[in-house]
C-alpha cells in the first residue's frame, strides 16, 4: 500500500540532505569498487598461479610404479591361517614400466563420456653431454597435438616451433634453463646418453619456459617416436597415460575405477596437488573477508548518517505520525532511504569496480617466470558483481533497520509538545 | 439532539516521572457534530494533555474515549494512525509543515496517505482547500518562502484535506500576531458555521475562547465549568 507515496517521501528526505546522502553513497560505492576489484584481481592471480601447475597436470595419470611384487612367492607357498611371514630386504622386481594393453585402454578412454581427452607420454631419464660434464635430465616423449590441446603445451614454447618436434625426426625442445646450461641455440645438435648407455644426437628446435625454474632446468620434450627410439622400445611402448576429464571434481572417483579396471597405478590431480586447492581457498577467503569488512564499514557510515537524519527530522516524523502515518510507514520510509543509498551506491560501485579492474588488466606485467602473461590477470566473473550488489543491499538494509526502528518509535506528542 | 462526534468518559492520566502526579481527573464531556468548542485554562492545568489523549496520539490513560461512537481503547498503533488520518485534522501552535515539500504537496500528504482518491483528485481537492483559505496563489511555493500567518493557514488546509470529523487545534493562534490570529479565527468560525465543521481548540486566549460556541474551562486536571457562549459576531 502507498508504495509510491513512501518512495516520494523518501526521495524528498534524501534530496533535502543530498550532501550527506552523497557521502553515504560514496562510502558504499568505494567499498563495492574495492570488493569487485580485489576479488577480480585476486582470483585472476589465483587462476594464473593454479594454471601454472593445474593446466599442465593431467586429471588422472595412469602408470606403473616400480615396486616390489605384493604377491611374494613365500606367501603364495605357505599361505595358512596360523602363519605370518616377515620378509626383510625385498627388492623391486624387474617389472615392466610400460602400460599393459595400451591400445585396449585407449579404446575404453575414447568411449568414456566423462573423458575430455588423453595424451600418452614416455618419461626417459637421460644424461645431456656437455663436453666433459654430464647433466642429468628427463626427456618426455609426447604427442604434441594432444599435449597442446589438453595441457596448453604450445603456450610455453618461447622460441622455435613446437610442431617441428613432430615433423623432424630426432629433434627436441629444451627447457630454457637446460638450454642455458648446455649453451645451445636453436638449430644446434646436442648429444645425450640414455640410461642404457647409448649415445644419441638430437637437434634443438625450440625452448620452452614453464614458469617453474627448477622444472625448466631438467625437462625436455621430444616426440613419442623419438623417445621410443632412444630407449630401443617398440611403438606400443608408453609409460604414462594422461587423462583430462570434463569435470575435475570427478577425478578421485574415476581414478579408483580406472586403477581397478586397468590393473595399473593411477593418481588423481587432487591427491597430487592438494596444496594448490588450499592456497586458492585461503586467498579467496581473504579477499572476501576484506571486501565484506569494507562493506560493513560503509554500513556503519550509513547507520550514522541515518541516525543524524532522524534527529534532524524529528519534527517531520512527528507530524507524519500525527497526520496518520503509522510507525511501520515511517520505518518503511527510512528503510527505503537506506536501500536507495545502497542501491545507487552499489550500482556505481559495480561500474567503478569494472572500470578499475579493466585498468589493472591493461597494466603491463612482465616476468621471466611467466612468459605468456603480458598484463596483470583479472577474472571478470559475473558472480562477483552479483555478490557485490546483493551484499550492498543487505548491509544497507541492516544499517537502515535500527535507525528506522528508532524513527518508528518516536512519540509525536513529546516532539510536538516540546516546542 | 445531534449526533455525538467525540465523547470522553472518566478520563484520568498520571505522570509518573519523577513522582506520580494526577494531571487529569475524571474528565467527562462530549462534542456534537458542528460544535465549535474551546478549552481554556491556565498553563499546566492539563488542557494540552487532554487534547493529545483525545487526538489518540497519547494512549497512556485510564477511562474511555469514543470517536464516532467507536471506542479507541482497544485499537492498535496502526489503527489509531488510520483514525487520525481519516477522522481528525490537526492544527498546532507551530505550523509543522515539511520543508522538503511544496505548499501544495504538504496539504496533499495526508490525502495521499488515505488513498481514497487518486493523486490527481487529491491535488484538485488540495487546491480547493487552499483557494477557500485565500492562499491558492502560494500552492507551488516552498514552505520557507511564505509568512508565519500563511503557514498556519496552509496547516489548516492540510487538516481539512480528508474532510475530518473533527479539527483539533493546540493554541493555533499562539504564535501569531493579532491580525493573523483574527484571520485564523475567522477561518475557524467560517468552517463551523458555513461548513458545519466540528472544531475543538485549546487556547489560553480568552478573547478567542469567548467567541467560540462553547468553552470548557479547566483547572488542576478537572473541568471547572462548561458554558455555552452568547452568540456574537
Amino acid at each position: 500500500m502507498n508504495v509510491k507515496l513512501i518512495f516520494s517521501i523518501a526521495k524528498s528526505l534524501l534530496l533535502a540532505r543530498w550532501k550527506q546522502t552523497l557521502v553515504a553513497a560514496i562510502g558504499v560505492t568505494f567499498s563495492i569498487t574495492m570488493f569487485i576489484t580485489l576479488l577480480s584481481f585476486m582470483t585472476g592471480l589465483n587462476d594464473l598461479l593454479d594454471g601454472l601447475i593445474l593446466n599442465r597436470t593431467p586429471h588422472i595419470r595412469l602408470y606403473n610404479e616400480i615396486k616390489p611384487n605384493v604377491n611374494q612367492p613365500l606367501n603364495l607357498a605357505t599361505n595358512t591361517e596360523y602363519q605370518h611371514n616377515f620378509i626383510s630386504s625385498i627388492k623391486s622386481g624387474n617389472s615392466r614400466q610400460e602400460i599393459y594393453n595400451y591400445a585396449a585402454i585407449t579404446e575404453v578412454l575414447k568411449k568414456d563420456e566423462r573423458v575430455l581427452g588423453y595424451s600418452p607420454k614416455i618419461i626417459a631419464q637421460v644424461f645431456f653431454n656437455d663436453g666433459a660434464i654430464d647433466i642429468t635430465g628427463i626427456v618426455n616423449g609426447i604427442n604434441i597435438e594432444d599435449e597442446s590441446k589438453l595441457f596448453h603445451f604450445n603456450e610455453y614454447i618461447t622460441a622455435g616451433n613446437a610442431s617441428d618436434v613432430e615433423k623432424l625426426s630426432n629433434s627436441i625442445v629444451l627447457g630454457k634453463g637446460l638450454a642455458d646450461k648446455l649453451l645451445v641455440n636453436i638449430g644446434d645438435v646436442i648429444q645425450l646418453t640414455t640410461s642404457k648407455g647409448e649415445r644419441f644426437p638430437l637437434k634443438v628446435v625450440g625452448y620452452f619456459q614453464s614458469g617453474l625454474q627448477e622444472f625448466d632446468k631438467t625437462q625436455s620434450y621430444a616426440s613419442i617416436a623419438t623417445v621410443q627410439k632412444l630407449l630401443g622400445k617398440p611403438s606400443n611402448y608408453v609409460t604414462d597415460l594422461q587423462v583430462k576429464l570434463k569435470d575435475i571434481k570427478a577425478a578421485p572417483a574415476v581414478t579408483k575405477e580406472y586403477a581397478r579396471l586397468f590393473n595399473t597405478d593411477a593418481e588423481d590431480i587432487q591427491t597430487a596437488n592438494s596444496q594448490f586447492e588450499t592456497g586458492t581457498f585461503v586467498r579467496t577467503l581473504i579477499s572476501y573477508a576484506v571486501g565484506i569488512t569494507l562493506l560493513v564499514v560503509a554500513g556503519f557510515g550509513i547507520y550514522n548518517i541515518l541516525n543524524m537524519m532522524i534527529y534532524e527530522k524529528m519534527d517531520t516524523i512527528a507530524i507524519l505520525k500525527a497526520t496518520g502515518f503509522a510507525g511501520k510507514d515511517v520505518k518503511r520510509i527510512f528503510i527505503v532511504i537506506a536501500l536507495s543509498i545502497g542501491f545507487f551506491g552499489g550500482m556505481a560501485g559495480l561500474l567503478f569496480g569494472f572500470g578499475l579492474s579493466s585498468i589493472i588488466d591493461q597494466i603491463p606485467f612482465n616476468t621471466a617466470a611467466l612468459p605468456t602473461i603480458k598484463t596483470y590477470p583479472i577474472n571478470y566473473n559475473p558472480m562477483f558483481y552479483l555478490i557485490g550488489s546483493v551484499f550492498s543491499l543487505i548491509t544497507t538494509y541492516f544499517a537502515g533497520w535500527f535507525p528506522a526502528c528508532k524513527a518508528s518509535k518516536i512519540d509525536p506528542v513529546i516532539i510536538i509538545r516540546g516546542k | 439532539m445531534s449526533e455525538i462526534i467525540l465523547e470522553a468518559k472518566n478520563i484520568c492520566k498520571d505522570f509518573h516521572d519523577p513522582v506520580t502526579i494526577r494531571v487529569l481527573n475524571n474528565i467527562n464531556f462530549s462534542i456534537n457534530k458542528g460544535d465549535f468548542v474551546s478549552i481554556t485554562g491556565k498553563s499546566g492545568c492539563g488542557k494540552s494533555t487532554l487534547l493529545y489523549i483525545l487526538s489518540t496520539m497519547d494512549t497512556d490513560y485510564e477511562g474511555e474515549l469514543l470517536i464516532d461512537n467507536v471506542s479507541m481503547n482497544e485499537k492498535k498503533e496502526a489503527q489509531l494512525a488510520k483514525v487520525r488520518n481519516e477522522k481528525i485534522g490537526f492544527v498546532f501552535q507551530f505550523h509543522y509543515l515539511l520543508n522538503e515539500f511544496s505548499v501544495l504537496r504538504n496539504v496533499m500528504l495526508p490525502g495521499l496517505k488515505l488513498g481514497k482518491y487518486s493523486e490527481k483528485e487529491v491535488e484538485a481537492r488540495a487546491m480547493d482547500k487552499l483557494k477557500m483559505l485565500d492562499i491558492g496563489h502560494l500552492a507551488q511555493k516552498s514552505v520557507n518562502q511564505i509568512s508565519g500567518g500563511e503557514k498556519q493557514r496552509v496547516a489548516i488546509a492540510r487538516a481539512l484535506i480528508n474532510d475530518p470529523h473533527i479539527i483539533m487545534g493546540d493554541e493555533p493562534t499562539g504564535n501569531l500576531d493579532k491580525k493573523n490570529s483574527e484571520i485564523v479565527f475567522d477561518i475557524f468560525k467560517k468552517l463551523a458555521e458555513e461548513f458545519n465543521q466540528t472544531l475543538l481548540i485549546v487556547t489560553h486566549d480568552q478573547n478567542f475562547a469567548d467567541r467560540t460556541h462553547r468553552t470548557i474551562e479547566m483547572e488542576d486536571g478537572r473541568i471547572l465549568n462548561s458554558k455555552a457562549n452568547a452568540f456574537n459576531s
